[in-house]
């Protein structure tokens, strides 16, 4: 057991540190688009961007250590993201790289990279949310294309996408639903593609409805074999890692509760004095901490190359109940005050606790529910018979 | 990076469990269990000749000369098999001895504590239950270069069976005029008394000392000085006793899986229902989040002691509710027969009730962390 990191891990944070000294000075406001531009340019440049990815496609053909101590020190200094391109960059790509022709890599890897556009995922439907495999909408074979029919449902960001990630069933016939599912990538300005954005309870607009009417999609953009959609999704979302960075987040916010704690005054005296409110402070930051250490404990799993079960179910649990708790507990701080969002004259903060409170679902809910992440604890770690 | 065990510590648990399976599986474990003494001497003879009684001893001392990572990996396999006996209280005291003792201290005591023909405890609490220099009211009244002690220390683990109590004491009113002194068992006004506890396979009884003489040779460090010692003793427990819990709630988890892939209800092994395999997938959460937390901290222990504090803290405040939670969840699950003597289950939920207050629960805990954060 040893948490030291090797000489050659401590100079590259040495050089990390450096850079963000260099390019992200203090004050600078990170919305800015001319510092964001130059931001994206810089980190390119590094291959930070794609930094795990071989070398041969682009990217940084860094180590798991390496891209951990990257994200780490990122995070630590609130850095923009590295690259532009979210989906494209945390499965998109991935999947190309692992299932893609020689042409698909050409084509869409390079402008993942840059950040040239958005990707979107058009995996879940209306009546297919946890068990993603029973999806019905259609795509038929004719000719050089799949003529695709049906609709996707909380595609997040699909109303900014110019490209999308889709799964359809080809193969109705086939015995198990895991199989005649194919991988389209389909540009959203094909006709008959139509975008219905949804509103979320906090009032913004990030997901939409996708709808597919006669929607042609060219046979050289199939991604894997037909009827290979399944595993193509499987090895995709895989690569989506509880990740370091997340835990630097967490870490953060909790600074934030504390900090709201100390200000917010109850029965006369700072909320922070309470017995009850210092315990639920504590409790939170056992749980981030218990995170990022299970995340070590997973990442000496896969350095010493074995193979993962289902152990980043237990983080996504703990996310979840983090999310949901904080999120509620700020809250509750804020007393009879909490119920102005925004826009009211007497809202703390602007409005941005109950904002909080409210967006959760878009982390708990998406990428797997609590319910489903216990199914994958409970058949693939403890092997309980299947539901 | 590395934060997994290394090859002698997975060859060390295999060992450990072995012998344990072989020599005290749990039907053993409950004859032992209703005896006077409360623990096997045989086998205690035993693991003494195995090296594990001195685990952290170093060699001179005729220890093994490891360090608390690997005591972890032995405390949760006897935590495992609710093995009866005063290791955990002999380690402590040993520790005590080692971290505040001088040369001639260690050689006096250290070696029969590794072979096991002494065993040791910590008396450090008091009716109040406080784990704070508040806490130590027992006074040492000065005579000669010895101090002189009358009073009574509560909640000390094996207090029967131990023949060497570490004894915390105060040495004037100031909040941390403390000292740590060594207390033998056969020495004159000292009485040690130990009851079975609802969890059978722990002993905990009191020391009373009626004019018991501590002499300077056996102070422990500098009188008026040692609240900085007798905490780390408490961040030492700690982490014992949170080892032995995972290795525990480890075993009531495995058993409670077990019997919900074999009983059938409405036609299928009751494992299949969600209502019963997601409390188990959450005991699964809770329990590898506090092997995580102890990993820590006992690594820290060996490597980094500014981290203890906050890393002790947090490993016994989670891993003591997370417990708590799996014993009840496990005899709930078993249903009607969790509930007969006859199931072992139950042996788990008594151990989780033992392991609570044991060096601070989580109410204790979790408000030190607080304070460390700087609220």
């Amino acid at each position: 057991m040893d948490f030291r990191l090797t000489p050659e891990e401590e100079a590259f944070r040495s050089e990390v540190r450096a850079f963000l000294d260099e390019n992200l000075p203090e004050g600078v406001n990170r919305n800015d688009m001319r510092f964001v531009l130059e931001w994206n340019k810089k980190v390119r440049e590094k291959r930070w961007v794609g930094f795990s990815w071989p070398k041969e496609v682009g990217g940084g053909g860094g180590g798991l250590m390496e891209q951990v101590v990257l994200k780490e020190e990122m995070s630590k200094r609130k850095a923009p993201p590295l690259g532009a391109c979210f989906m494209g960059l945390a499965w998109v790509g991935p999947a190309i790289i692992a299932y893609g022709t020689e042409a698909q890599k050409q084509r869409f890897i390079p402008d993942i990279l840059d950040g040239a556009y958005q990707w979107c995922t058009g995996y879940s439907e209306p009546g297919t949310g946890s068990d993603l495999a029973s999806l019905q909408c259609r795509g038929v074979r004719d000719g050089d294309f799949y003529v695709v029919n049906g609709q996707k449902i909380w595609t997040s960001i699909a109303m900014w996408s110019k490209w999308m990630i889709l799964l359809v069933r080809t193969d109705p016939s086939s015995t198990s639903k895991h199989e005649g599912i194919t991988c389209l990538l389909v540009e959203m300005s094909t006709p008959g593609v139509e975008v219905r954005p949804i509103q979320n309870m906090s009032g913004s607009a990030m997901f939409a409805e996708v709808f597919f009417n006669d929607v042609r999609v060219p046979v050289e953009n199939r991604l894997g074999a037909e009827g290979q959609g399944w595993q193509v999704t499987v090895s995709a979302l895989a690569s989506e890692r509880s990740s370091i960075a997340e835990v630097t987040a967490m870490f953060r916010k909790l600074e934030e509760l504390v900090e709201l704690a100390q200000r917010t005054q109850r029965n006369g005296v700072p909320a922070s004095r309470d017995s009850r409110v210092r315990r639920q402070l504590a409790v939170f930051e056992a749980k981030i901490e218990a995170m990022r250490l299970n995340g070590l404990r997973s990442l000496t799993q896969q350095l010493r190359g074995e193979v993962l079960q289902g152990e980043t179910s237990v983080n996504k649990l703990l996310r979840a109940e983090l999310e949901i708790d904080m999120g509620d507990f700020a809250l509750e701080l804020l007393g009879s005050a909490a119920v102005y969002g925004r826009g009211a004259d007497e809202t703390v903060d602007g409005g941005r606790w109950q904002t909080g409170a409210l967006n959760w679902p878009e982390v708990v809910i998406g990428g797997g529910t609590p319910n489903i992440q216990k199914n994958i604890i409970a058949e693939r770690i403890l092997h309980l018979p299947k539901d | 990076m590395d934060f997994g065990f290394s090859e002698e510590q997975d060859l060390l648990r295999a060992e450990v469990r072995k012998l344990l399976d072989a020599r005290a599986p749990l039907e053993q474990v409950r004859k032992v269990m209703e005896t006077g003494s409360g623990y096997d001497p045989d086998l205690w003879r035993e693991l003494a000749e195995l090296g594990w009684l001195g685990l952290t001893i170093p060699e001179t001392y005729g220890g093994a000369g490891l360090g608390w990572v690997d005591l972890v990996v032995l405390l949760q396999e006897t935590g495992r098999s609710l093995f009866p006996s005063p290791l955990i209280s002999t380690t402590l005291a040993a520790a005590a001895i080692l971290d505040s003792g001088t040369k001639e201290q260690k050689q006096r005591w250290l070696p029969s504590l590794a072979d096991g023909t002494r065993i040791g405890t910590l008396a450090l609490l008091e009716a109040s239950d406080v784990l704070a220099p508040t806490g130590i009211a027992l006074a040492g009244k000065p005579d000669g270069d010895a101090f002189v002690l009358t009073g009574e220390k509560r909640f000390v683990a094996d207090a029967g069976a131990a023949n060497l109590f570490v004894v915390a004491f105060r040495t004037g009113d100031g909040a941390q005029d403390l000292a740590l002194g060594i207390v033998d068992a056969g020495s004159a006004g000292v009485t040690g008394t130990s009851f079975a506890t609802i969890d059978a396979t722990k002993r905990l009884g009191s020391l009373k000392l009626d004019k018991a003489r501590v002499p300077k040779s056996a102070l422990l460090g500098e009188p008026g000085r040692a609240w900085p010692a007798i905490e780390k003793l408490f961040d030492r427990g700690a982490i014992a006793v949170t080892a032995e819990l995972t290795g525990a709630a480890d075993a009531a988890l495995g058993l409670t899986v077990e019997y919900a892939k074999d009983r059938i209800q409405f036609g299928h092994p009751i494992g299949k229902y969600q209502g019963v395999k997601h409390p188990l997938a959450e005991m699964y959460v809770d329990l590898e989040s506090t092997k995580s937390l102890l990993y820590y901290a006992a690594w820290a222990l060996d490597e980094s002691p500014a981290e203890v504090p906050r890393s002790a803290s947090l490993a016994k405040a989670y891993g003591t509710d997370a417990f708590a939670r799996i014993g009840i969840d496990g005899v709930q699950l078993h249903g009607a027969v969790g509930y007969t003597a006859e199931y072992d289950i139950q042996l788990y939920l008594k151990r989780s009730k033992w392991a609570r207050p044991a060096f601070g629960d989580s109410d204790f805990h979790y408000e030190r962390v607080a304070r460390l954060g700087g609220l």
